[in-house]
């Protein structure tokens, strides 16, 4: 479980993120949803340590993560995965030591026992033969893929992802959501999405937390989301006339089902 | 107020990258990376600078002596003390704040714009101990070889250009090498490379380290980088000179 306790961040004397608590699902898919400048990816920020929050605390498995010492973080720190909205692949290594790297530096494993890893993580998200490629040779969509291969390649507790579909074709984006899906499922990872994606919402998000100005603004589930009241939430998801009917044909469909 | 903010800046860098390394395999084999890097990225225009540095020595020492009673020898011991003194560790480490301290503040620069700095902290690794302490062992390690190396190509450069105009003989030169010869001088260098080495790679990691924004702040750190480090380069010969000379 990750709990973020009335957490407040600012910068130049603005506060970005303003008393925001709430606790993130065991095991699910949890999306922090909003519109860019909501303050999605200073929250996310906050919650791995990369910003302390001016105010409030961050607790994973009920564990205070913001009073830790930096040797303390690193336990939890092994435990986390992320994927960078830019995949913050190291462009210096190709694809197969951007994934040995965390490998390397924590496991006492046989080089040959490393390399099967790798494989098998490249292989698991359909990357078969791109070992020897440096980043720059590779599309936006693989490049999310390896971050991803890197960030679960040491059995994570904890996935962050950082609007993993950013720049990405919607055939693209469907892949990588189902991939984010799957894998929480498969390795029972509790994940973490940041996205202004509706159809991540509707087809991952088994929680969703709604940012507005940098403040919580809503938070429930994908099917809370459809019979939501939230004007400012309605506003944001139900955007265009197509999705105002999908949302309609939606709400038919979950009243028939109960 | 900024100038204070940059200096306790750099002190908790500095303080900040002393830590346990994670695994001490991979940090070697990111020092060994980082000595060829810095060494052998350098060494041809070290090479270069070098010997036509102590060519235009020779040509311009000999020019400047035209007294018939100061014996030829002395433009080797001129050639010799200037090149040693001077010319290997303070020229040869401003070029190098060019070609190693842009290059270190330009790559750190983009590791933080494109989040690899981050990906290293959410890993667990102290980015600042990975990327910063070896890149100025490495520094510590390689430009006082480069400075070495430097007065060696410069005087034989020297010696080279000498004999070639037909200023003096190489039998004369290398008779003037000897004379007058203070071990004391190498020393001397030797500190002025090892305070310049700290100097390159640590200032260059800190601008670079500390780059917020986008491809344009990494330019402008990698240039502030640059004519930080000229300027204290120039500061600490000037103290190193005062103190020990």
């Amino acid at each position: 479980m990750i709990e973020a306790k009335n957490i407040v961040k600012g910068f130049d004397e603005r506060n970005v993120i303003n008393n925001v608590s709430t606790i993130l699902k065991t095991g699910q898919c949890n999306l922090i949803i909003g519109a860019s400048g909501s303050g999605k990816t200073v929250l996310m920020k906050c919650m791995v340590g990369l910003y302390e929050p001016d105010q409030g605390e961050i607790f994973y498995g009920g564990q205070n993560f913001t009073n830790m010492s930096f040797k303390e973080r690193t336990v939890i720190r092994k435990e986390i995965g992320m994927l960078f909205q830019g995949s913050a692949l190291f462009d210096s290594m190709t694809v197969e030591q951007n994934i040995l790297f965390p490998l390397n530096m924590f496991t006492d494993l046989s080089y040959k026992e490393k390399l099967k890893r790798v494989n098998e993580v490249l292989d698991r998200v359909n990357l078969n033969a791109t070992n020897k490629k440096y980043p720059s040779a590779l599309s936006g969509g693989m490049k999310k893929r390896v971050g991803i291969a890197r960030a679960i390649v040491l059995n994570p507790k904890y996935l962050f992802c950082d609007e993993p579909n950013s720049g990405l074709d919607p055939q693209t984006s469907l892949v990588i959501d189902q991939l984010i899906k799957d894998l929480t499922e498969e390795y029972k990872i509790t994940t973490v999405v940041n996205t202004h994606d509706m159809n991540s919402v509707m087809e991952i998000g088994n929680f969703i937390v709604y940012m507005h100005q940098g403040k919580k603004e809503w938070e429930g589930s994908n099917k809370e989301i459809i019979f939501s009241k939230n004007k400012l939430l309605n506003d944001f998801i139900f955007a265009s006339e197509f999705l105002k009917d999908a949302k309609e044909k939606r709400m038919t469909e979950e009243t028939q089902k109960q | 107020m900024k100038l204070f903010s940059e200096i306790g800046g750099y002190c908790l860098m500095i303080k900040g990258m002393f830590s346990k390394p994670e695994n001490k395999k991979v940090y070697w084999n990111e020092l060994m990376h980082q000595c060829s890097e810095i060494g052998i990225g350098a060494l041809g225009i070290v090479a270069i600078i070098s010997v036509f540095m102590g060519a235009v020595s020779t040509i311009q020492t000999a020019y400047q002596l035209v007294s018939p009673f100061i014996p030829l020898s002395t433009i080797a011991q001129v050639v010799r003390d200037t090149v040693i003194l001077e010319f290997a560790p303070t020229l040869v480490c401003i070029v190098l704040a060019g070609v190693i301290g842009g290059k270190i503040a330009s790559e750190l620069g983009n590791m933080r714009v494109s989040e690899q700095i981050d990906a290293l902290e959410i890993m667990g690794i102290n980015s600042k101990t990975f990327l910063i302490f070896p890149k100025i062992i490495a520094a510590l390690l390689v430009i006082p070889i480069l400075v070495i190396i430097a007065a060696v190509l410069g005087i034989m450069g020297g010696r080279t250009a000498g004999i070639m105009v037909g200023i003096i003989s190489g039998y004369t030169f290398d008779h003037g090498l000897m004379e007058g010869f203070l071990p004391y001088n190498v020393f001397f260098a030797l500190t002025k490379a090892y305070t310049f080495a700290f100097i390159i790679a640590s200032i260059s990691c800190f601008y670079g380290y500390n780059v917020k924004g986008g491809s344009l702040e990494i330019g402008k750190a990698s240039t502030k980088a640059v004519v930080v480090i000229c300027i204290l380069i120039l500061l600490a010969d000037y103290l190193l000179a005062s103190l020990l000379l």
